[in-house]
Protein backbone atom coordinates (compact mmCIF):
# COMPACT_ATOMS: atom_id res chain seq x y z
CA UNK A 1 0.00 0.00 0.00
CA UNK A 2 2.29 2.53 0.67
CA UNK A 3 4.71 1.33 -1.79
CA UNK A 4 2.06 1.84 -4.58
CA UNK A 5 1.40 5.29 -2.82
CA UNK A 6 4.82 6.60 -3.33
CA UNK A 7 4.87 5.46 -6.54
CA UNK A 8 1.60 7.14 -7.58
CA UNK A 9 3.39 10.27 -5.84
CA UNK A 10 6.35 9.64 -8.19
CA UNK A 11 4.40 9.10 -11.14
CA UNK A 12 2.38 12.58 -10.85
CA UNK A 13 5.69 14.30 -9.60
CA UNK A 14 7.21 13.57 -13.24
CA UNK A 15 4.33 14.81 -14.58
CA UNK A 16 3.87 17.80 -12.93
CA UNK A 17 7.83 18.68 -13.22
CA UNK A 18 7.55 18.14 -17.38
CA UNK A 19 3.90 19.40 -17.41
CA UNK A 20 5.23 23.23 -18.87
CA UNK A 21 2.69 25.90 -20.48
CA UNK A 22 -0.57 24.31 -19.28
CA UNK A 23 -3.01 21.25 -18.11
CA UNK A 24 -3.20 18.99 -21.47
CA UNK A 25 0.64 18.92 -22.04
CA UNK A 26 0.13 16.42 -19.00
CA UNK A 27 -1.90 14.20 -21.71
CA UNK A 28 0.55 12.21 -23.37
CA UNK A 29 2.72 11.64 -20.46
CA UNK A 30 -0.39 10.24 -18.47
CA UNK A 31 -1.51 8.19 -21.14
CA UNK A 32 2.24 6.43 -21.34
CA UNK A 33 2.40 5.96 -17.81
CA UNK A 34 -1.15 4.57 -17.01
CA UNK A 35 -2.68 3.21 -20.21
CA UNK A 36 0.50 1.80 -22.32
CA UNK A 37 2.97 1.02 -19.96
CA UNK A 38 0.81 -0.48 -16.95
CA UNK A 39 -3.15 -0.82 -17.71
CA UNK A 40 -3.97 1.09 -15.12
CA UNK A 41 -6.80 2.70 -16.96
CA UNK A 42 -8.24 2.48 -20.35
CA UNK A 43 -8.33 4.57 -22.94
CA UNK A 44 -12.04 5.57 -22.36
CA UNK A 45 -11.24 5.84 -18.38
CA UNK A 46 -8.68 8.49 -19.19
CA UNK A 47 -11.26 10.10 -21.32
CA UNK A 48 -14.20 10.19 -18.83
CA UNK A 49 -12.00 11.17 -16.23
CA UNK A 50 -10.32 14.27 -18.34
CA UNK A 51 -13.87 15.38 -19.55
CA UNK A 52 -14.94 14.93 -15.82
CA UNK A 53 -12.04 17.32 -15.16
CA UNK A 54 -12.84 19.85 -17.39
CA UNK A 55 -16.34 20.06 -16.55
CA UNK A 56 -15.89 20.21 -12.40
CA UNK A 57 -14.38 23.03 -10.40
CA UNK A 58 -10.77 23.36 -9.68
CA UNK A 59 -7.53 23.38 -11.80
CA UNK A 60 -7.94 20.20 -14.56
CA UNK A 61 -4.31 18.75 -14.31
CA UNK A 62 -5.06 18.26 -10.25
CA UNK A 63 -8.62 17.09 -10.71
CA UNK A 64 -7.06 14.51 -13.34
CA UNK A 65 -4.66 13.23 -10.63
CA UNK A 66 -7.45 13.14 -8.13
CA UNK A 67 -9.90 10.78 -10.30
CA UNK A 68 -6.44 8.35 -11.40
CA UNK A 69 -5.10 8.47 -7.50
CA UNK A 70 -8.60 7.70 -6.38
CA UNK A 71 -9.15 4.76 -8.96
CA UNK A 72 -6.18 3.31 -8.14
CA UNK A 73 -5.92 3.35 -3.78
CA UNK A 74 -9.13 5.61 -2.59
CA UNK A 75 -8.87 8.92 -0.90
CA UNK A 76 -5.17 8.05 0.15
CA UNK A 77 -4.53 7.60 -3.55
CA UNK A 78 -5.76 10.67 -4.26
CA UNK A 79 -3.96 12.82 -1.96
CA UNK A 80 -0.58 10.78 -3.05
CA UNK A 81 -1.44 11.93 -6.44
CA UNK A 82 -2.03 15.81 -6.15
CA UNK A 83 1.01 16.36 -3.98
CA UNK A 84 3.31 14.27 -6.69
CA UNK A 85 1.41 16.97 -9.10
CA UNK A 86 2.08 19.79 -7.10
CA UNK A 87 4.91 18.98 -5.76
CA UNK A 88 7.93 20.39 -8.49
CA UNK A 89 5.69 23.92 -8.52
CA UNK A 90 5.87 24.68 -5.32
CA UNK A 91 9.95 23.97 -4.95
CA UNK A 92 10.62 25.60 -8.45
CA UNK A 93 8.27 28.54 -7.74
CA UNK A 94 9.59 29.34 -4.28
CA UNK A 95 13.37 28.80 -5.79
CA UNK A 96 11.95 31.24 -8.75
CA UNK A 97 10.71 33.53 -6.09
CA UNK A 98 13.34 33.62 -3.89
CA UNK A 99 15.89 34.41 -6.09
CA UNK A 100 14.97 35.80 -9.58
CA UNK A 101 11.67 37.11 -10.38
CA UNK A 102 12.23 38.05 -14.21
CA UNK A 103 13.47 34.50 -14.83
CA UNK A 104 11.13 34.48 -17.71
CA UNK A 105 12.71 37.37 -19.64
CA UNK A 106 16.05 35.45 -19.89
CA UNK A 107 16.63 35.19 -23.59
CA UNK A 108 17.68 31.35 -23.13
CA UNK A 109 14.27 30.34 -21.25
CA UNK A 110 12.39 32.26 -24.11
CA UNK A 111 14.18 30.36 -26.19
CA UNK A 112 14.17 26.52 -24.69
CA UNK A 113 10.06 27.55 -24.24
CA UNK A 114 9.79 27.75 -28.14
CA UNK A 115 11.08 24.45 -28.81
CA UNK A 116 9.49 22.96 -25.92
CA UNK A 117 5.84 24.19 -27.83
CA UNK A 118 7.07 22.53 -30.95
CA UNK A 119 7.63 19.01 -28.20
CA UNK A 120 4.22 19.10 -27.11
CA UNK A 121 2.50 19.76 -30.54
CA UNK A 122 3.73 16.56 -31.91
CA UNK A 123 3.46 14.71 -28.26
CA UNK A 124 -0.61 15.77 -28.35
CA UNK A 125 -1.03 15.46 -32.08
CA UNK A 126 0.18 11.63 -31.61
CA UNK A 127 -1.90 11.53 -28.06
CA UNK A 128 -4.94 13.28 -30.42
CA UNK A 129 -4.82 10.33 -32.83
CA UNK A 130 -4.44 7.47 -31.01
CA UNK A 131 -7.61 8.51 -28.80
CA UNK A 132 -9.51 9.21 -32.44
CA UNK A 133 -9.21 5.85 -33.00
CA UNK A 134 -10.05 4.48 -29.46
CA UNK A 135 -12.68 6.23 -29.03
CA UNK A 136 -14.52 7.95 -32.07
CA UNK A 137 -17.27 6.11 -33.58
CA UNK A 138 -20.04 6.47 -35.62
CA UNK A 139 -21.75 9.36 -37.07
CA UNK A 140 -22.66 10.35 -33.60
CA UNK A 141 -19.02 10.08 -32.38
CA UNK A 142 -17.72 11.95 -35.55
CA UNK A 143 -20.21 14.84 -35.23
CA UNK A 144 -19.68 15.44 -31.82
CA UNK A 145 -15.93 15.24 -32.51
CA UNK A 146 -15.51 17.70 -35.19
CA UNK A 147 -17.98 19.97 -33.09
CA UNK A 148 -15.79 20.52 -30.30
CA UNK A 149 -12.77 20.86 -31.96
CA UNK A 150 -14.49 23.28 -34.09
CA UNK A 151 -16.47 25.07 -31.22
CA UNK A 152 -13.70 25.76 -29.27
CA UNK A 153 -10.96 26.10 -32.10
CA UNK A 154 -13.07 28.39 -34.28
CA UNK A 155 -15.36 29.82 -32.76
CA UNK A 156 -14.01 30.27 -29.23
CA UNK A 157 -16.70 28.61 -27.15
CA UNK A 158 -16.00 27.43 -23.30
CA UNK A 159 -15.96 23.88 -23.04
CA UNK A 160 -18.34 23.28 -20.26
CA UNK A 161 -21.27 24.22 -22.61
CA UNK A 162 -20.25 21.60 -25.35
CA UNK A 163 -19.57 18.98 -22.75
CA UNK A 164 -22.90 19.52 -20.98
CA UNK A 165 -24.36 19.51 -25.09
CA UNK A 166 -22.47 16.22 -26.07
CA UNK A 167 -23.48 14.62 -22.35
CA UNK A 168 -27.61 15.77 -23.29
CA UNK A 169 -26.92 14.32 -27.08
CA UNK A 170 -25.60 10.74 -25.81
CA UNK A 171 -28.24 10.70 -23.30
CA UNK A 172 -30.88 11.45 -26.29
CA UNK A 173 -29.54 8.82 -28.22
CA UNK A 174 -29.30 6.36 -25.58
CA UNK A 175 -33.31 7.15 -25.25
CA UNK A 176 -34.19 6.50 -28.58
CA UNK A 177 -32.32 3.39 -29.09
CA UNK A 178 -33.82 2.01 -26.07
CA UNK A 179 -37.19 2.65 -27.67
CA UNK A 180 -36.29 1.21 -31.07
CA UNK A 181 -35.20 -1.55 -28.69
CA UNK A 182 -38.38 -2.05 -26.95
CA UNK A 183 -40.49 -1.52 -30.35
CA UNK A 184 -38.41 -4.17 -31.92
CA UNK A 185 -39.16 -6.55 -29.34
CA UNK A 186 -43.04 -5.58 -29.13
CA UNK A 187 -43.09 -6.56 -32.76
CA UNK A 188 -40.86 -9.27 -32.55
CA UNK A 189 -43.44 -10.89 -30.08
CA UNK A 190 -46.32 -9.92 -32.25
CA UNK A 191 -44.86 -11.85 -35.26
CA UNK A 192 -44.94 -14.43 -32.98
CA UNK A 193 -48.38 -14.94 -31.60
CA UNK B 1 -1.84 37.53 6.67
CA UNK B 2 -2.96 34.64 8.14
CA UNK B 3 -2.24 31.24 6.93
CA UNK B 4 -6.21 30.51 7.29
CA UNK B 5 -6.99 34.17 5.33
CA UNK B 6 -4.53 32.52 2.33
CA UNK B 7 -5.89 29.33 2.81
CA UNK B 8 -9.26 30.47 2.32
CA UNK B 9 -8.79 32.79 -0.41
CA UNK B 10 -7.38 30.36 -3.02
CA UNK B 11 -10.35 27.52 -1.62
CA UNK B 12 -12.66 30.42 -3.17
CA UNK B 13 -10.44 30.71 -6.59
CA UNK B 14 -9.96 26.61 -6.82
CA UNK B 15 -13.77 26.76 -6.55
CA UNK B 16 -14.36 28.72 -8.97
CA UNK B 17 -12.30 28.00 -11.17
CA UNK B 18 -13.97 25.94 -14.24
CA UNK B 19 -12.72 24.74 -17.61
CA UNK B 20 -8.90 24.81 -16.54
CA UNK B 21 -6.19 26.94 -15.69
CA UNK B 22 -7.14 30.38 -17.40
CA UNK B 23 -10.70 30.65 -16.42
CA UNK B 24 -8.79 30.87 -12.76
CA UNK B 25 -6.76 34.29 -14.18
CA UNK B 26 -9.59 37.17 -13.63
CA UNK B 27 -10.59 35.12 -10.17
CA UNK B 28 -6.93 35.39 -9.20
CA UNK B 29 -6.54 39.09 -10.72
CA UNK B 30 -9.78 40.07 -8.84
CA UNK B 31 -8.72 38.31 -5.66
CA UNK B 32 -5.11 39.57 -5.68
CA UNK B 33 -4.70 42.49 -7.65
CA UNK B 34 -7.64 44.28 -6.08
CA UNK B 35 -6.67 42.76 -2.93
CA UNK B 36 -3.67 44.42 -2.55
CA UNK B 37 -1.39 41.59 -2.23
CA UNK B 38 0.50 42.22 -5.66
CA UNK B 39 0.73 45.20 -7.47
CA UNK B 40 -0.43 44.75 -10.90
CA UNK B 41 2.88 44.73 -12.82
CA UNK B 42 3.82 42.15 -10.20
CA UNK B 43 0.75 40.02 -11.04
CA UNK B 44 1.98 39.93 -14.77
CA UNK B 45 5.40 38.97 -13.73
CA UNK B 46 3.71 35.82 -11.71
CA UNK B 47 1.59 34.79 -14.68
CA UNK B 48 4.75 35.10 -17.21
CA UNK B 49 6.64 33.01 -14.59
CA UNK B 50 3.84 30.71 -14.22
CA UNK B 51 3.32 29.87 -17.37
CA UNK B 52 6.75 29.09 -18.41
CA UNK B 53 7.53 27.16 -15.40
CA UNK B 54 6.64 23.22 -14.68
CA UNK B 55 3.53 22.83 -13.21
CA UNK B 56 -0.58 23.90 -13.69
CA UNK B 57 -0.40 27.93 -14.07
CA UNK B 58 -2.86 28.26 -11.21
CA UNK B 59 -0.71 26.08 -9.01
CA UNK B 60 2.19 28.29 -10.05
CA UNK B 61 0.50 31.47 -9.44
CA UNK B 62 -0.95 30.18 -6.39
CA UNK B 63 2.71 29.09 -5.07
CA UNK B 64 3.78 32.50 -5.74
CA UNK B 65 1.22 34.76 -4.30
CA UNK B 66 1.40 32.82 -1.04
CA UNK B 67 5.19 33.19 -0.87
CA UNK B 68 4.99 37.16 -1.10
CA UNK B 69 1.93 36.76 1.16
CA UNK B 70 3.79 34.67 3.82
CA UNK B 71 7.08 32.79 2.56
CA UNK B 72 7.23 29.10 3.13
CA UNK B 73 3.91 27.96 5.10
CA UNK B 74 2.21 30.71 2.19
CA UNK B 75 3.19 28.46 0.19
CA UNK B 76 1.69 25.69 1.21
CA UNK B 77 -1.42 27.23 2.59
CA UNK B 78 -2.09 28.35 -0.84
CA UNK B 79 -1.87 25.60 -2.82
CA UNK B 80 -3.35 23.41 -0.21
CA UNK B 81 -6.22 25.92 -0.07
CA UNK B 82 -6.10 25.47 -4.41
CA UNK B 83 -6.88 21.89 -4.71
CA UNK B 84 -9.12 21.58 -1.59
CA UNK B 85 -12.11 22.29 -4.00
CA UNK B 86 -10.80 19.62 -6.41
CA UNK B 87 -9.89 16.70 -4.40
CA UNK B 88 -13.21 17.16 -2.46
CA UNK B 89 -16.02 17.36 -5.71
CA UNK B 90 -13.87 14.37 -6.97
CA UNK B 91 -13.21 12.23 -4.59
CA UNK B 92 -17.29 12.42 -4.12
CA UNK B 93 -17.44 11.91 -8.34
CA UNK B 94 -15.14 9.51 -8.39
CA UNK B 95 -17.32 7.40 -5.49
CA UNK B 96 -20.59 7.84 -7.58
CA UNK B 97 -18.40 6.47 -10.81
CA UNK B 98 -17.68 3.54 -8.77
CA UNK B 99 -20.96 2.40 -7.82
CA UNK B 100 -22.57 3.94 -11.13
CA UNK B 101 -20.22 3.81 -14.18
CA UNK B 102 -22.25 0.72 -15.83
CA UNK B 103 -25.44 2.10 -15.58
CA UNK B 104 -27.12 2.76 -18.93
CA UNK B 105 -27.81 6.84 -18.40
CA UNK B 106 -23.96 7.05 -17.00
CA UNK B 107 -22.96 4.99 -20.18
CA UNK B 108 -25.04 7.27 -22.92
CA UNK B 109 -23.62 10.48 -20.96
CA UNK B 110 -20.63 9.68 -21.52
CA UNK B 111 -20.87 8.04 -24.72
CA UNK B 112 -21.35 11.72 -25.94
CA UNK B 113 -19.04 13.39 -23.45
CA UNK B 114 -15.99 11.15 -24.56
CA UNK B 115 -15.74 12.29 -28.52
CA UNK B 116 -16.57 15.50 -27.74
CA UNK B 117 -13.72 15.31 -24.88
CA UNK B 118 -11.58 14.44 -27.91
CA UNK B 119 -12.54 17.10 -29.91
CA UNK B 120 -11.35 19.45 -26.95
CA UNK B 121 -7.93 17.85 -27.06
CA UNK B 122 -7.76 18.13 -30.52
CA UNK B 123 -8.47 21.86 -30.08
CA UNK B 124 -5.86 22.33 -27.59
CA UNK B 125 -3.23 20.65 -29.74
CA UNK B 126 -4.23 22.93 -32.39
CA UNK B 127 -3.37 25.90 -30.40
CA UNK B 128 0.05 24.86 -29.42
CA UNK B 129 0.51 23.92 -32.82
CA UNK B 130 -0.71 27.38 -34.23
CA UNK B 131 1.48 29.26 -31.70
CA UNK B 132 4.81 27.19 -32.22
CA UNK B 133 5.00 25.65 -35.96
CA UNK B 134 2.90 27.82 -37.59
CA UNK B 135 2.09 31.56 -36.71
CA UNK B 136 -1.55 31.41 -37.52
CA UNK B 137 -1.95 35.26 -36.75
CA UNK B 138 -0.20 35.88 -40.20
CA UNK B 139 -1.66 33.02 -42.18
CA UNK B 140 -2.41 33.64 -45.46
CA UNK B 141 0.57 36.26 -45.36
CA UNK B 142 4.25 35.60 -45.41
CA UNK B 143 5.80 34.27 -42.49
CA UNK B 144 2.90 31.84 -40.86
CA UNK B 145 5.08 28.91 -40.59
CA UNK B 146 8.56 29.10 -39.22
CA UNK B 147 10.77 27.03 -41.01
CA UNK B 148 13.06 26.15 -38.23
CA UNK B 149 10.40 25.19 -35.97
CA UNK B 150 8.67 23.41 -38.91
CA UNK B 151 11.82 20.95 -39.33
CA UNK B 152 12.08 20.56 -35.31
CA UNK B 153 8.52 19.32 -35.34
CA UNK B 154 8.80 16.87 -38.31
CA UNK B 155 12.06 15.31 -36.91
CA UNK B 156 10.74 14.71 -33.83
CA UNK B 157 7.68 13.96 -35.19
CA UNK B 158 9.33 10.54 -36.98
CA UNK B 159 11.48 9.99 -34.40
CA UNK B 160 8.35 9.35 -31.69
CA UNK B 161 6.80 7.64 -34.64
CA UNK B 162 9.80 5.21 -35.12
CA UNK B 163 11.12 4.96 -31.59
CA UNK B 164 7.62 5.75 -29.34
CA UNK B 165 10.38 6.91 -26.98
CA UNK B 166 8.85 8.00 -23.31
CA UNK B 167 7.45 11.69 -23.87
CA UNK B 168 9.37 13.31 -21.28
CA UNK B 169 12.55 12.75 -23.25
CA UNK B 170 10.94 14.68 -26.06
CA UNK B 171 10.09 17.79 -23.97
CA UNK B 172 13.54 18.00 -22.96
CA UNK B 173 14.91 17.64 -26.41
CA UNK B 174 12.55 20.49 -27.94
CA UNK B 175 13.74 22.97 -24.74
CA UNK B 176 17.65 21.66 -25.59
CA UNK B 177 17.55 22.62 -29.63
CA UNK B 178 15.46 25.46 -28.95
CA UNK B 179 17.98 27.12 -27.28
CA UNK B 180 20.17 26.19 -30.06
CA UNK B 181 17.94 26.83 -33.01
CA UNK B 182 16.04 29.90 -32.01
Amino acid sequence: MIRELLNLFIIFFKIGLFSIGGGYVMLPMLRREMVEDRDWLSDSELIDYYAIAQATPGIIAINTATFVGYKRRGVWGALASTAGMVGPSLIIITIIAMFFARFQDEEVVQKALRGIRVAVAVLLSFTVASLIKKAVHGLQGIVLFLGAFFGVALIGLSPIPILLTAAFIGLAAGALARRKHVDSENNGMGDAK
Amino acid sequence: MSLFTIFAAFFKIGLFTIGGGLAAIPLLREELVAGNWVSGAEFIDMLAVSQSTPGPIGINMATYAGFQAASFPGTLAATAGMVAPSLIIIILIARFMRNFSDHPLVQNVLGGVRPAAIGLIAAAAWFVLSNSVLLMEHFPGTGWFELPAVILGAVLALVYWKTKAYPVYYILAGGLIGIFLF
